[in-house]
This record gives structure tokens, C-alpha cells and sequence, in this order.
């Protein structure tokens, strides 16, 4: 089955909008821890980070949230944010707390393949990556490897990239961990392309407007969507 | 991580960026590493600090600034566009062209290195995109008609603190975008490697003619080296040809609204683990200063490991003590200093030492309304 993964950011709303996510059918979440200069992130990620800081959504307040989230949900969460963050309040401390606290794994958008390597994290690649790094990135990561199918900041694009093909072949030929496609996948449409071609989809600026702008059922309704369109290429498949 | 690692400065530089840069990274420092020990390059490169720039500078000896010890200026600011930057911006115009990117992104504060870009990208025929906050654009505008004229396209960026630190984010998130064909021209020796090595070898001319100037004009080193520290890429530079001189104290002189050196943390911003203003969090800090150019919560790498090893010395001055030194030296020399290094004039003005040796880095052209308007 393929896998839906719901980007969400930390915030008061975030443990609800979670269990709506979930009810939906999302298959695991990433919470965003967010960041004062978000360098991997286009557009909406970052005006909903700056809305985040603005109400105080630092690191202990977001531990927090990942706590009552964890309450909330049984799927994996991954608490998704910038290396500054934990180097202020430390790699090793805040693995510990963020464990504590019911994350499965991270992703840190700008900590390379060499740094902190006692981390474990679900690793990025990228179209530029060469295959010999998207080995290593498959040896070291954390799960599932971490499709970045644009180059490009996060957010919606008109279509899904046709970088993505390439991508998804040079890794599977290098590696069999499972392989989630995100970066300007929005639609259902642009759902079920990816979904094709890569093991599950992630899916971040869109669902981040949509639970903005139309709250719980329209965030469970959207993530419906989604699934379906993923699931229904299952079944056509299968037929 | 390791002080052994490349591309660290002890614990501080790496690359701390998303892993579609990487693989640019690695090609940039390939480039890098052949062309700067190829003897075409270096002539090429000579050639045009000579013909283009107008290097060497001239080391200049005041005369009515200082009474009692003698103040030495490196002259940065009569170089073409009036500041150091085109130093660098001449040195990853050639890389590029190397590298084969016909594109350039470039991040601009204060407009000096926004300029410097234009102008090398007019020179070789690239097109240059330049990213300067909306609230810089405002208080540099004149700036901002140089890069017009020059060809580039000047985007202005309208989140954030609306200053270098967004269009830094801002161009990065281009060179994302378009790291096929785009070479990002970084502006100071800040970001991740081997952005901090390459502009400091860049700028490293200041230093070396300098120390020969020096020893020309008074037979011996000086006994300070003075310069003032934004991102610190004309202080790398001109600390460059003394750092192994170890008689010669080296001092930075940084805004003290954005002291990230002499109040930072150990942080990441923009690609590399350096001290930075930020909180407890990490959350990036606003700087403040009357200098766009120092007005930057961050710093190169090596300046923070400079800092740690005691090799140099960060102090602050502050908005009024550069005004004062801006107008001292109008009047007493008839140089017109940019905001920036008159602040390293400051600091180098009280100390005790008999020979002091400072790096003018720019002309104060840039700073006229905001001086005229205190």
C-alpha cells in the first residue's frame, strides 16, 4: 500500500488538525518544528513558521505539541525542522526529549549526510544527488528515503516535476528502502502521478493552507482526497 | 565532526544545506580547486585587479587624523565601484564562467556587493539577478539605480526584517531553484563551504599588498591591523597577510547592534555553524545597525574560530562613535569613508599602539543621506 505523509506545523490547532489528518487516512505525520530563516522552504511553509514563532511556538512549546499530538494519534511523527534548532538546544538532548515525547524519527531540511551522523533521521536526496550519494543517503537514513522531486523550495507547483521519474529510478536501482515523493505535490491528481512512480507521497504547503483556511473536516476532507486518489491507482493496479 | 573535517574552521564553517546544493557545492569546490592552481587563471585574474579594478590600492599614511601614532588606510575604497566587494565578485565571475553558469544570484545589504555583481556580470556578458531587502532598497536607492544600469535585475524581497538577512535566504532559495545554471556569487565570506575559503583567498590580495606596503613605507609590521567585521570578508582579507605575524595584533571591529562575534552564539544560519545573534531557541536575531553593510546577525566561520584561538581580537563601535570618525575623517583628510570601516577607524583611533594599519573598505558615497539626515 502506498503511504501518505501529512506535513503539518507545530501550533496550538496542531494535536486536532492531527487526528483529522489521521482520520483522513494519513499514514504518518511530520510535525514542523519551525525556524526563523527557513532556507528549504518556499512561500506558505515559511509565513506559517513565522505565524508559529509569532505565537510562541519555540522549541519546549512544540515538544509539547508533539506530546498531546502523540496523544491523539498512533501513526509514526516525525518532527521536521532546522539544524539551529538543535544546536541550541542540543543534538543529543533533544533527541532524547523528542523521543520522549512520541517522535519516531526527524528530518532536519538542512543537516547533511555528514553532520551529526548520531542522529538518526529519515534522509533527504535530491535530483542533483549522484546515485553513489543516494546510496549512502538509503544506508544511513532512518526508514524510508526522503524524495525531494524538484529542485526547488517547498510549496504547489502546476504539475508534478518530471525530475521525479529519474529519481525514483537511479534510487531504486541503488537501494530498496521505501521511497516517499514531496516538494509541489498539492492535488489529487498530482497525489496519484507520484504515487505511481514512488512508494507514498508527502505532502506539506497545501495541507498547511488547508488547515489554515478550512480547519479539521476540511483538512480530514482533503486528506480523503488524496488517499483515495493514491488508493484507487492501488486498485487499478490490482485489477 | 572533527577540526580535521574540510571545510571547517574548528568546530565552526560545514555545509549546512539542503542536499540539492551539495552536489553544487562539490562541483564549485572542484572549479575552485582547479582554476586557482592554474597560472592562466592567476593571470587572468591579475591582469584585471590591475587594468579593471585599479590594484594594487594605495596604502595611504594620514596625516592630521591621529596625533600621537601613526594610522596607515588601505585604500579599498578607490578600487572600482568603491569597496572591496569587487574583489570577490571578479574572482567567482571567473569560476563561473568556469563552471560554465551564464546566470548569477547574488544577496546585497548595503548595495556595494549588489553593484560589484552587476558589474562583473556586465563585464563577461552574465545575467545577474541581485536580492536586496525591501527596506535596504529604500535607504540605498542610489544603489539600486547602479545595478539597474548595469543590466541586473534587482528582486526585492518583502518578509522578514526586509534586510541582507532575507535576501541572503532569498537568494539561496534561487540557486535551489536554479542550481543548473546558476552560480550564486556570495557576497562576504559567510555560507557554507567553500564559500568562507574561496572569498577569503579572494580578498586575501588585500593582505598581501598590504603587508608589503607597510614594510616599504616603515621598514616593519605594524603593530594592529584594524578592519571592520559584517560577514568579515575585508577583514579576512587584510587579517590574511599578517594572520602568521604573530607580533601583529589583529582587531575586528564589529557594529555593536550586530555584535555576533563579541555577543553571538554558536548557531547555523545560512549554510555554515558560526557565532550568530540568536536566542535560546536558535532562532535567528535581528541586527541593528546605521550600517546596511554590518547590519548582519551572522559572521564568517574562520572569524569565529580567529575569535576562539585568540589569534584575534572582536570589539564593538557604535553607530555614534562611526559618525563621529565619518565626519573626522572627511574633514581632517578629506576622505570620505563608508559607515562600515568607520568603525574600525574608531576603535583603531584610541589605541595604544604607535603603528596602526586599517582597511578602508569602501567610500561613504552610499552613506551620504543617511548621515546628513542624523
Amino acid at each position: 500500500m502506498k503511504r501518505v505523509s501529512i506535513y503539518l506545523m507545530a501550533g496550538k490547532k496542531t494535536p486536532e488538525l492531527a487526528a483529522a489528518a489521521v482520520a483522513g487516512g494519513a499514514d504518518l505525520l511530520e510535525i514542523g518544528f519551525p525556524f526563523s530563516d527557513p532556507l528549504a522552504d518556499g512561500p506558505v511553509i515559511r509565513l506559517a513558521g513565522e505565524r508559529a514563532l509569532a505565537e510562541g511556538m519555540r522549541t519546549q512549546a512544540c515538544l509539547e505539541c508533539l506530546a498531546k499530538t502523540r496523544a491523539k494519534v498512533d501513526v509514526p511523527l516525525i518532527p521536521m525542522t532546522y539544524a539551529s534548532i538543535l544546536e541550541a538546544y542540543g543534538y543529543e538532548r533533544f533527541r532524547e526529549d523528542a523521543v520522549a515525547a512520541g517522535a519516531t524519527s526527524f528530518i532536519v531540511a538542512d543537516l547533511p549526510l555528514e553532520a551529526a551522523r548520531d542522529l538518526p533521521r529519515v534522509q533527504l536526496v535530491a535530483p542533483t544527488t549522484p546515485d553513489e550519494r543516494i546510496r549512502l543517503a538509503a544506508e544511513r537514513t532512518d526508514g524510508w528515503l526522503y524524495l525531494v522531486s524538484l529542485t526547488g523550495t517547498t510549496g504547489a507547483r502546476d504539475s508534478v516535476s518530471g525530475q521525479l521519474r529519474g529519481l525514483v529510478e537511479r534510487s531504486r536501482s541503488v537501494t530498496d528502502v521505501p521511497l516517499l515523493a514531496g516538494f509541489g505535490i498539492s492535488t489529487p491528481e498530482q497525489a496519484a502521478a507520484a504515487a505511481e512512480l514512488a512508494d507514498g507521497i508527502v505532502v506539506g504547503s497545501r495541507a498547511v493552507e488547508v488547515a489554515e483556511s478550512e480547519g479539521y473536516a476540511g483538512l480530514e476532507r482533503y486528506v480523503r482526497a488524496l488517499r483515495a486518489a493514491v488508493d484507487d491507482l492501488a486498485a487499478s493496479r490490482a485489477g | 565532526m572533527t577540526s580535521v573535517d574540510p571545510g571547517y574552521f574548528g568546530p565552526y564553517g560545514g555545509r549546512y544545506v539542503p542536499e540539492t546544493l551539495v552536489p553544487a557545492l562539490d562541483e564549485l569546490e572542484r572549479g575552485w580547486r582547479e582554476i586557482k592552481d592554474d597560472p592562466g587563471f592567476a593571470l587572468e585574474l591579475e591582469g584585471l585587479q590591475r587594468d579593471y579594478v585599479g590594484r594594487p590600492t594605495p596604502l595611504y599614511r594620514t596625516e592630521r587624523l591621529a596625533e600621537e601614532k601613526s594610522v596607515y588606510l588601505k585604500r579599498e575604497d578607490l578600487c572600482h565601484t568603491g569597496a572591496h566587494k569587487i574583489n570577490n565578485a571578479l574572482g567567482q565571475a571567473l569560476i563561473a564562467r568556469r563552471l560554465g553558469k551564464q546566470r548569477i544570484v547574488a544577496e546585497t545589504g548595503a548595495g556595494q556587493h549588489g553593484v560589484a555583481a552587476a558589474t562583473v556580470c556586465a563585464r563577461f556578458g552574465l545575467d545577474c539577478v541581485v536580492y536586496m531587502g525591501s527596506e535596504d532598497m529604500a535607504r540605498q536607492a542610489p544603489n539600486v539605480e547602479r545595478m539597474r544600469l548595469l543590466g541586473a535585475e534587482v528582486s526585492p524581497v518583502e518578509f522578514g526584517t526586509r534586510t541582507l538577512k532575507e535576501a541572503t535566504s532569498e537568494a539561496i532559495r534561487d540557486w535551489i531553484t536554479n542550481v543548473e545554471t546558476t552560480h550564486y556569487m556570495i557576497g562576504s565570506c559567510v555560507g557554507p563551504h567553500p564559500y568562507p575559503e574561496l572569498v577569503g583567498e579572494l580578498q586575501a590580495v588585500i593582505g598581501r599588498e598590504a603587508r608589503e606596503q607597510i614594510l616599504a613605507a616603515e621598514g616593519r609590521l605594524p603593530d594592529a591591523v584594524v578592519a571592520c567585521v559584517g560577514g568579515g570578508s575585508n577583514a579576512i582579507g587584510l587579517f590574511a597577510g599578517f594572520v602568521d605575524d604573530s607580533g601583529v595584533r589583529l582587531i575586528g571591529v564589529e557594529a555593536a547592534g550586530a555584535a555576533s562575534l563579541g555577543t553571538g552564539r554558536a548557531g547555523v544560519l545560512h549554510g555554515a555553524r558560526s557565532s550568530l545573534l540568536a536566542d535560546d531557541d536558535g532562532q535567528i536575531a535581528d541586527a541593528h545597525s546605521i550600517s546596511a553593510g554590518l547590519d548582519y546577525p551572522g559572521v564568517g566561520p574562520e572569524h569565529a574560530f580567529l575569535r576562539d584561538s585568540g589569534r584575534a581580537e572582536y570589539v564593538p563601535a557604535t553607530d555614534e562613535e562611526a559618525l563621529t570618525v565619518f565626519h573626522l575623517l572627511a574633514e581632517r583628510e578629506g576622505i570620505i569613508p563608508a559607515l562600515e570601516p568607520a568603525h574600525a577607524l574608531a576603535r583603531a583611533l584610541e589605541l595604544d599602539a604607535e603603528l596602526v594599519l586599517v582597511g578602508l573598505s569602501g567610500r561613504g558615497d552610499k552613506d551620504l543621506a543617511t548621515v546628513l539626515s542624523r
